[in-house]
């Protein structure tokens, strides 16, 4: 447990900055309320105070801190806040309730898992076309780099319009997009993985006269693997990404996209802060899932 | 006795065309390697005795002349399995035990799993690694990793062993033992040895042909006939008779060099 104290030590300072940075965050606010209780604030005057550093209003204004970390419509709520949304929102309403995290997390995981899933295995089948044919490696890759130039925020709404017009909802397009963040680190990491055997290990199949099919499975397939898990981690967080960014166009009500979105609408600032941590927490189970594969999957290969 | 050499190169030419231009490669280069020879091959980087070696192997394709490996033209040799091929790293997949390593090109090849297990066990008790079948290859030293290689190669049955600096990387304990096993094991088989390497008294104690070959363009300026027994005991490496070998082969090699 020689890790536990310094692990604890960065989470706390993380934690002190947090409570500290809503001081100034949310003190012009806190100071608004005080005056109009008949507290004396320094100085007085919300017009006197407009254009005066936040800092500065803090630190002259000690008496408004409690209130800084108890608003209900904070800029940045205090860290409590938070836990208390998600404590709300998760534990305290049945697990199918539209008010509960836990269903909009299923609802996105749903859709990242399908995307993942599509853009994982395009990735993978891409990368074995490109290692073994030269005209696709100069067709493809080109494009599968041009496809992530373009930002995912501008394409999504268009590719959930197009496909709406052909009648598809729901979850497809939204998969759909997740995929499309999804398959280009896998087929960049898979590229270098199947071409990973070196020349030696090449010309040895060679001598054995092996087809190209059994080159791939007995050589290129199992030596690309510690590549692939790398790329599958960055796959997945990209293709949970993608989720949240189609949700918000894709309407619907459902996902942590749209708790986003509809925190955003009504200035639920604690509610948008409950639904990233949500986003995280989900983002870290899923790496973590491919993290354990990866480990026993390498160390049974030998490879770890 | 004139059998029919196994290996039979004449006026061979290789040109690798480079940004540099042409480098030529092998020049003229003109052997038959007999059936049960243990043929080395040594001179200074740049002489083209692996080129050579993988001209055999039909890993090269040679630019002029004529190659043939059992009579057959390499490229049809291979696919005969006429010949095993050892590399200077042991080149064993980190994911495969040691029996599956070995059992590798029986699987490329279509045997049978039967035929794969009785054969990987005859050649690893070849090379006395009975017992790590099971190991991986990490858990072996470097040696007895390049064992192993050496029992993959022999796994099939090819009756020509082509083996391109397979102990450079070893240290010199490990390559005197070495040595010495290969011979034994070279005594017990009958293979026909193709072996590439940098030292002369690896060269001279274990071959009965030794090819001296020099750079710029690689060609053999002389092909020594060892008088030394079969049998070769560590400590002939004393005697009178190998060090008179010795110093012609460092003969040659200078000799090749004063070309420069």
């Amino acid at each position: 447990m020689r890790w536990f104290l310094p692990v604890l030590t960065v989470v706390a300072a993380i934690i002190v900055f947090w409570y500290l940075a809503c001081v100034p965050m949310n003190v012009k606010f806190a100071m608004m309320t005080a005056e109009r209780q008949g507290v004396a604030v320094s100085p007085e005057g919300m017009q006197a105070r407009r254009d005066m550093s936040a800092v500065l209003l803090a630190i002259r204004n000690p008496v408004v801190w409690p209130d800084t970390w108890a608003q209900d419509k904070p800029r940045l709520p205090a860290p409590h806040q938070v836990v208390a949304e998600l404590w709300r929102t998760t534990a305290e309403v049945a697990p199918t309730s539209k008010r509960s995290l836990v269903f909009h997390a299923w609802v996105t995981l749903s859709a990242t898992l399908l995307g993942f899933g599509i853009g994982a295995g395009a990735g993978i089948i891409l990368a074995i076309g490109i290692v073994h044919s030269r005209a696709m490696d100069m067709s493809v890759m080109p494009w599968a780099i041009a496809s992530q130039t373009i930002p995912i925020l501008a394409i999504a709404p268009m590719i959930i319009v197009v496909l709406n017009s052909f009648g598809v909802q729901g979850l497809l397009p939204k998969a759909i997009i997740s995929a499309y963040l999804s398959f280009f680190p896998v087929v960049v990491g898979m590229v270098k993985g199947l071409r990973s055997p070196g020349a030696m290990d090449l010309d040895q199949m060679r001598t054995w006269s092996a087809t190209r099919t059994q080159t791939f499975w007995k050589l290129r397939l199992p030596a690309s693997a510690p590549y692939l898990f790398a790329s599958l981690k960055i796959g997945v967080a990209s293709s949970l990404v993608g989720t949240i960014v189609a949700e918000l166009p894709a309407g619907g009500g459902q996902g942590l996209g749209f708790r986003l979105l509809s925190g955003s609408y009504y200035g639920q600032t604690v509610q948008i802060w409950a639904a990233l941590f949500a986003t995280a927490v989900l983002a870290a189970g899923l790496v973590a899932i491919i993290s354990t594969v990866e480990r026993v999957t390498l160390k049974r290969m030998g490879l770890a | 006795m004139t059998s029919k050499p196994v290996i039979t190169a004449s006026h061979l030419d290789l040109t690798f065309e480079t940004n540099d231009g042409p480098v030529q490669a092998l020049r003229d280069v003109n052997l038959e390697i007999e059936k049960g020879d243990f043929v080395s091959f040594i001179g200074p980087s740049g002489c083209g005795k692996t080129t050579f070696l993988r001209t055999i192997a039909a890993l090269e394709t040679p630019t002029g002349g004529e190659i043939t490996v059992n009579g057959m033209t390499p490229e049809e040799a291979r696919k005969a399995r006429a010949y095993g091929y050892v590399f200077q790293a042991a080149g064993l997949y980190p994911w495969r035990t040691i029996a599956g390593n070995i059992r590798l090109p029986l699987e490329i090849m279509g045997f049978t799993k039967a035929e794969q297990k009785k054969r990987v066990d005859k050649v690893l008790e070849l090379v006395d690694l009975g017992t790590f079948g099971k190991k991986f290859p990490w858990q072996l030293s470097g040696g007895m990793q390049q064992r192993a290689s050496i029992a993959r190669a022999l796994a099939f049955d090819a009756d020509i062993l082509l083996m391109d600096e397979p102990f450079g990387a070893l240290d010199e304990i490990v390559r005197d033992h070495l040595n010495e096993e290969l011979l034994k094991l070279w005594a017990r088989t009958g293979k026909t040895i193709g072996f590439v390497t940098h030292s002369i008294p690896e060269a001279v104690y274990l071959s009965t042909k030794i090819v001296v070959m020099s750079p710029r363009p690689g060609r053999i300026t002389d092909v020594i006939e060892s008088p030394l027994p079969k049998e070769r005991p560590l400590d002939i490496r004393d005697s009178p008779e190998f060090l008179e070998i010795a110093h012609r082969v460092r003969e040659g090699l200078r000799a090749g060099h004063a070309y420069d």
